[in-house]
């Protein structure tokens, strides 16, 4: 029997389950995740009120939470459910769905870092870490905040004490396997255009 | 005896001195490790945050290289480990996903700790060890991905895990209790969300030091990173300061088996181990 009582978009809720299983349809609301969450405290929705959220069509709520961006991926959710249900791999789910929404992230850094990220390994096949760091804080507006703020004083102490430590690595390496890396990103760019 | 290995991209950069460790140390324990050709990155938690396809079929590639050569795996990276391992369980396990990249599932994919921890060499590391690490008081983090989800790590002790600490008391060290030794360092915050990340890394070196740990053993590049370059800064925001040496495993195996170039791995470290390790006379 379908239930009445809820208004909103059953097709969030379809697609949601579909991406990231039914067992969330399990959920007695335990909280088991939300106590163990590490970053609980800096969250406006805790994972255990993000299921509610998805099982009562809550499709706002809960893609412009502040939640599903700052979630580190811990894993202590999804290990320690009782009923399994895969919750650091809902907050993926919900991550791309709030993305291919269109609308602006409550974290835009986050996805921000991670288009950086992606775009380095389809760059080079392999992440160059000082590159990869160049990019993203120009494109961040961080370089600019910390112009303002002075903190670049801090980032340039903390990356000079690693370069002399020989922890930066000056040029990146070549990846015989870029290529066939170039391929992988051709076809995810066709399968979300499909 | 051989084994194919995936070295991950911070093992050319921020985690220099644990490749260069786990060199010395594999040399002496026997093991050789060949690097899989052209390996690329696996995508680590980019992907799987965006897209479902990179995070799978970016590891994938690297695993049907080394079906190709047909040895067991080995990762010293968590995140590398863990993105191996669940492309692997993808498509080669029940949901059978399709990437267009084939694989057989006939090598397995191990972290570099658990490979170690195999009983095969017990024997040969304490018949190495030469200078016991005696009086240090080391913590062992695990962090998160070495060990959750169980269903993708194979982990039979996620909550408690013991090969650190085996490892430790192998070495002749003090295995010091500790109730965090797999909370999360915050690690994939440490560029968006600095504030969150300091909260979770200052927790741990506050329960180190609770502790009364002289220091803290890592199986992770990022993990290693995240504690011991920022030290300065978390202390500098709660008015503290923190002075905790982060060691790699595969540092403290190369100092009880007597590696000479030891210096060398220690002076990459911002946190500088070397006066704890000259007060407990080990150095």
């Amino acid at each position: 029997m379908e239930s009445v009582s809820f208004k909103g978009d059953r097709k969030f809720r379809e697609a949601v389950v579909e991406r990231a299983g039914e067992e969330i349809f399990a959920c007695y609301q335990c909280s088991k995740c939300s106590a163990g969450c590490p970053v609980a405290f800096a969250m406006d929705l805790l994972p255990h009120q993000v299921i509610r959220s998805v099982l009562f069509l809550k499709k706002e709520k809960v893609l412009s939470s502040r939640t599903i961006w700052i979630c580190a991926s811990c894993e202590t959710c999804t290990t320690r459910c009782p009923n399994e249900i895969d919750i650091a791999k809902l907050m993926d789910v919900l991550r791309q769905m709030q993305r291919e929404s269109g609308k602006k992230p409550h974290e835009p850094r986050v996805p921000l870092f991670h288009a950086v990220f992606l775009n380095a390994i389809k760059r080079s096949g392999r992440i160059h870490e000082l590159s990869m760091l160049r990019t993203y804080f120009l494109k961040s507006g961080d370089a600019r905040e910390k112009l303002k703020t002075g903190e670049w004083k801090n980032d340039v102490k903390l990356g000079l004490k690693m370069f002399l430590r020989g922890k930066l690595k000056v040029l990146p390496a070549r990846c015989e396997g870029v290529k066939e890396v170039r391929k992988i990103f051709a076809r995810a760019e066709k399968g979300k255009r499909a | 005896m051989k084994v194919s290995f995936f070295p991950g991209c911070s093992l050319e950069g921020t985690a220099r001195e644990y490749g260069e460790s786990i060199e010395a140390v594999c040399e002496m324990l026997g093991i050789e490790m060949e690097e899989i050709p052209g390996w690329s990155c696996c995508g680590a938690s980019s992907a799987h945050t965006s897209d479902e396809f990179l995070s799978v079929a970016l590891p994938a590639r690297n695993l049907f290289q080394a079906e190709r050569i047909g040895q067991n795996l080995v990762t010293p990276c968590a995140a590398c480990f863990n993105r191996l391992k669940a492309a692997e369980k993808a498509i080669t396990g029940v949901a059978r996903m399709d990437v267009g990249i084939p694989l057989q599932g006939n090598i397995t994919v191990l972290h570099l700790l658990e490979f170690l921890a195999q009983k095969e060499f017990a024997e040969r590391i304490e018949k190495q060890v030469k200078r016991p690490l005696k009086n240090l008081k080391v913590v062992s983090y695990y962090g998160c991905l070495i060990v959750r989800p169980p269903r993708i790590t194979d982990a039979i002790h996620w909550e408690d895990p013991q090969a650190l600490d085996r490892l430790i008391a192998q070495l002749g060290g003090e295995r010091v209790f500790w109730p965090y030794k797999t909370e999360c360092c915050g690690g994939s915050l440490v560029l968006t969300s600095v504030d969150i990340f300091r909260r979770l890394t200052g927790r741990l070196l506050d329960m180190a030091k609770e502790a009364e740990a002289d220091c803290i053993v890592t199986a992770c590049p990022l993990c290693q990173t995240n504690l011991d370059t920022r030290q300065e800064e978390i202390g500098a925001t709660v008015g503290t300061h923190y002075d905790l040496p982060i060691f790699y495993f595969t540092e403290l195996m190369g100092l009880a088996f007597g590696v000479k170039e030891t210096g060398k791995w220690f002076r990459r470290h911002l946190v500088d181990p070397r006066p704890l390790l000259r007060e407990r006379k080990l150095i």
